[in-house]
Order: C-alpha cells, then sequence, then structure tokens
C-alpha cells in the first residue's frame, strides 16, 4: 500500500496531464491536478522548513562542526518567519482599512521588509558577486592551454570576454565586420553555442520523454526512495 | 625566490584586492563607454515597440536579490519602455523572494511615470509557489491562483483585471528570470502551446541554453549587463528624454567595471599561461 498508493497517484495524475494536453475536453481535469500540484508545492514549504530546522537543531545538539553557523540559521529562520507571520509594521491596506493584517508582508517599512532589505538582499548579492573574485582566481591557476581542446576553449572564451565589452569594438574595429570581436562573439552565441545547446535540449527531450513513460508505467520506481 | 615561484605561490587574496579595484576604480571615476544595440537587442525592443499604444503585457520578474546586480537594469529598462508605451502591465513572480524587486519596478512607474494608476494601468499579483504548474494554470484561468492581488483586492473589483480570463489575453510576456523556473519554462508551458509572444532577460550563464528557443518561440534575449546596456542605449535612442535619467542607465554605468574586470581575466589567464610554459621549458612542471 505504501508503495502502490503513490505509484497509482503518479501514474493516473500523468496520464491525466497527457490527456489534458491533447484532448481539448479534458483540458479542465489538467488544470485541476495542476491546482492540487501547486498546493503540494505550498505545502513543501512547511515540509522544507521543518527539514532544516530538524538538521541544524541535530547539528547543534551534536556539537558537531560548525554548530554555531547551524545557530545561526535556525534563530536567522524563527526570526524571519516570526516577524512574516505576524506582520509585524505592516499597515492595513486601503482596501481593508479595518483590518490590522491586511497588508502585504513586504510592505516597505515592515519588519520583514527590513529583514529583506537589510540583511538577505545584500548577503544574497554578496556570495553572487564572490563569484568573480572565484573565477579570477581560477583563471589564474587553473585555465592551462595543455593540448588542443583547452587552446579552443580558451581562444573562446578569449573572443567572448573581449566581445562582450567595449573592447571587443575598440580593439578590433578595424578589421573586417565579420571578424571584429563584438561580431564573432554573436557567431560563437548563435552558431556554435547553439547548435551544441540544441543538440544537448533534444537529447534531454528523449530521455524526458522515456523517462516519463517508465515512471507512470510504474518500471522506474527509484523516485519512492528505498524499502527501508 | 625567482619571479615564476613568486607568481605560482602567490596568495589569492591579492588577485581579489586586483578585481575589487578593477570594480571600483570605474565606478568612483564614473567610467562610460558608447553601446550599439545588437540585432538580437532591437529585436526584443521591436516586440514591446511595435505593439500599439495600451497593449497588455505580463512582468514576470523570476529573481532574487542575489542576480538583482545584471538583471534588476534590464528590469527596470523594460518597465520604462513599456510605460513610454503606455502598456498595461501585470506583474507577477514565481520566486518566492521576487516579490520586492516586483516593488523596485512600481517605484519606477510611481516615481516617473504619474499617470500611471494602480488597478487601471497596473496590477501587481504578487507570488504564487508552484513554478511551472503556476503557468499550466494561468494560461487557463489565471483566477484559480490569483483571485486577488497582493494586497488581497480582489481582482474582479480592478478593472485592469475584472475581464482577464488567462494570460492568453495578453499581447506580449516580458521574463526576466535567473534560472529556474524562469524563461525557459514560459518558453515551454505558455508560449509555444499558446502561441505567444515572449521575449526574455537572462543572466549571462543562464543565456546559451536559451539560445535553441530564438527565434521561433522566444523573439528576443536580453543577455546579461551587456545586453541590459545595449537595451538601454536603444530605448534611450527612441526616448531621449531617458539621457537626463541616471537611473535609467545603470546598465550603461555598469559596462565599466565589466569592461576592467574582463580585462584583468584575460591578464591573470595569459600571466599564468606564461608562467606554466615558462616552467614546464625549464622543466620544473611535472
Amino acid at each position: 500500500m505504501k508503495r502502490t498508493l503513490p505509484l497509482l497517484i503518479a501514474a493516473v495524475t500523468g496520464f491525466v496531464l497527457i490527456g489534458a494536453h491533447f484532448v481539448p475536453y479534458t483540458q479542465s481535469w489538467g488544470e485541476e491536478a495542476m491546482i492540487w500540484f501547486d498546493i503540494l508545492a505550498a505545502i513543501a514549504f512547511i515540509l522544507g522548513g521543518a527539514n532544516l530546522v530538524r538538521l541544524n537543531l541535530q547539528k547543534i545538539s551534536d556539537r558537531r562542526a560548525g554548530w554555531g553557523y547551524a545557530a545561526v540559521t535556525v534563530i536567522a529562520f524563527f526570526l524571519t518567519l516570526v516577524v512574516g507571520m505576524a506582520k509585524m509594521g505592516v499597515h492595513p491596506s486601503a482596501q481593508f482599512p479595518q483590518f490590522a493584517w491586511s497588508g502585504d508582508y513586504v510592505q516597505e517599512g515592515s519588519s520583514f521588509w527590513f529583514i529583506y532589505q537589510y540583511a538577505f538582499y545584500p548577503l544574497g548579492a554578496t556570495m553572487f558577486a564572490l563569484l568573480a573574485c572565484f573565477i579570477a582566481s581560477a583563471a589564474f591557476r587553473a585555465f592551462r592551454a595543455k593540448n588542443t581542446e583547452a587552446i579552443i576553449l580558451l581562444s573562446t572564451a578569449f573572443i567572448v570576454l573581449v566581445g562582450r565589452t567595449y573592447a571587443g569594438t575598440a580593439l578590433t574595429g578595424w578589421m573586417p565586420e565579420a571578424l571584429q570581436f563584438d561580431n564573432l562573439t554573436g557567431t560563437i552565441m548563435n552558431v556554435f553555442n547553439l547548435a551544441g545547446n540544441r543538440a544537448i535540449t533534444i537529447g534531454i527531450g528523449l530521455g524526458v520523454v522515456s523517462l516519463s513513460l517508465k515512471i507512470l508505467l510504474g518500471v522506474d520506481r527509484s523516485y519512492l526512495g528505498t524499502e527501508e | 625566490m625567482n619571479l615564476t615561484e613568486f607568481f605560482r605561490n602567490l596568495d589569492r587574496r591579492w588577485i581579489f584586492l586586483l578585481m575589487l579595484l578593477s570594480i571600483l576604480i570605474p565606478l568612483l571615476f564614473g567610467l562610460r563607454f558608447p553601446e550599439s544595440p545588437s540585432p538580437m537587442v532591437l529585436n526584443v525592443r521591436s516586440a514591446i515597440e511595435e505593439l500599439p499604444e495600451g497593449s497588455d503585457v505580463l512582468m514576470a520578474w523570476d529573481f532574487d536579490p542575489a542576480s538583482r546586480g545584471e538583471l534588476s537594469p534590464m528590469a527596470a529598462a523594460f518597465v520604462r519602455h513599456c510605460a513610454y508605451k503606455k502598456h498595461k502591465l501585470y506583474f507577477l513572480t514565481l520566486w518566492a523572494t521576487g516579490g520586492p524587486l516586483i516593488q523596485e519596478s512600481i517605484d519606477i512607474l510611481n516615481r516617473e511615470f504619474p499617470g500611471y494608476e494602480y488597478g487601471r494601468d497596473y496590477v501587481n499579483l504578487g507570488f504564487r509557489p508552484g513554478g511551472e504548474g503556476v503557468i499550466k494554470v494561468v494560461v487557463g484561468d489565471l483566477k484559480k491562483l490569483f483571485a486577488n492581488d497582493v494586497d488581497g483586492t480582489s481582482l474582479d473589483e480592478l478593472a485592469l483585471t475584472r475581464n482577464l480570463k488567462n494570460i492568453r489575453q495578453m499581447d506580449l510576456i516580458v521574463n526576466v528570470s535567473a534560472g529556474y523556473p524562469g524563461t525557459k519554462e514560459w518558453v515551454l508551458y505558455a508560449a509555444t502551446p499558446y502561441d505567444l509572444e515572449i521575449v526574455g532577460g537572462t543572466t549571462g550563464v543562464s543565456a546559451p541554453s536559451l539560445y535553441p528557443y530564438i527565434p521561433g518561440q522566444l523573439t528576443g534575449l536580453l543577455a546579461a549587463i551587456k545586453a541590459a546596456a545595449e537595451y538601454e542605449q536603444a530605448v534611450i535612442d527612441l526616448y531621449p528624454a531617458l539621457m537626463e535619467n541616471d537611473t535609467a542607465q545603470e546598465g550603461l554605468r555598469r559596462m565599466g567595471p565589466q569592461l576592467l574586470a574582463h580585462m584583468l581575466v584575460i591578464l591573470l589567464i595569459v600571466a599564468g599561461n606564461v608562467i606554466y610554459f615558462w616552467e614546464r621549458r625549464k622543466g620544473v612542471a611535472s
């Protein structure tokens, strides 16, 4: 039962969605199934949150390496959750002034907005910006023209890096139009990259069809996990 | 210690410092370069420009603060361009952290286009979880998932959305995305099956995987800050009043640091290879 029921749910939902795509009469069934999916996706947030708390509390309780970071994670999680759920500092919306909680939870000036704007926002941007430093370090230590493939890769990187800035126009503006780096970058993206990506996409598409059929027919049950 | 040994053992913090300087110096000195829009950028501009005034445009902002540096200039440029054309704008996001980024776009409308009225000219539908699941529902019946706007106002009470059944009524989808769910999902589940026109803006790393959809399924794509700068220039060419607006030239401003940072990366690759071959010639490298 533990395995049969999920298998049945997956198969029925999958075939309903396939049918809804091809048979106009059943289109509303597909929409209904997708709404269930969206509700489940919302519930997944609760599941994800609970899992995050459980794992981090375990780490703190076992005093494993880095447990201090886990404590910060748990505190930040609950702080954000409470502030957001309680809509602290949120003014009622103009539409429903009589209801204190009617405003948007990320309303400007609210406590949640403050956390988003002054903690989440700079931290997220910092993480992304750090990539520039690591790419620079990797460029110096790892990109070596050791063989033909590496030389092709480096030459392409050189053209794209230059072509993606004004330097492409300034340094190669005197060359025939097709050889100017900004145009060459376009050619690399529109021809070589396109061909490679299209092949990968078609391959993935065929793989998805085959794997989906195996899942819907119950041949592949790996997504259900092990019996343990 | 000889020179090659010094470079081989160079503390990577020196490289980080160089990267910081290459970004900081052009920003401090306001280093700017002229940009000429590529054909791809002009396609994106045409898709918005050639719509009749007051067309319905879905603005799907699927990104978060991490990629804001790269994507917010193009999101802002899309908003300004659409506002100049007096299009009706419907904002939504499939990213839980995308809500405040929609508010940034709405702030632009409030600040620079005072004639734009909420509920009549634009609406903020906010976030719904479910990724492509949301797309598959809103192409059939928008109000099944978005019964209210972000403030809880029923869409039936807003003039703009009262008669809106689904997003198939949109004349154009504009999607700015930093990954999944994003442009690819809007192309696969909305634009292609229902023959809707879509243009996108993505981060540099996401762009290569979207090229196969151009131009049949995706009219045009702005890839990274370079395309954002070109698009800003393309919109300024049409609406020169934007030249007076510094905030409308964020992409153009960020091309200075991009140029120097790219040059630094190239220099580091060259330096790394020179050292490598020098040492190999001397038989030091393994």
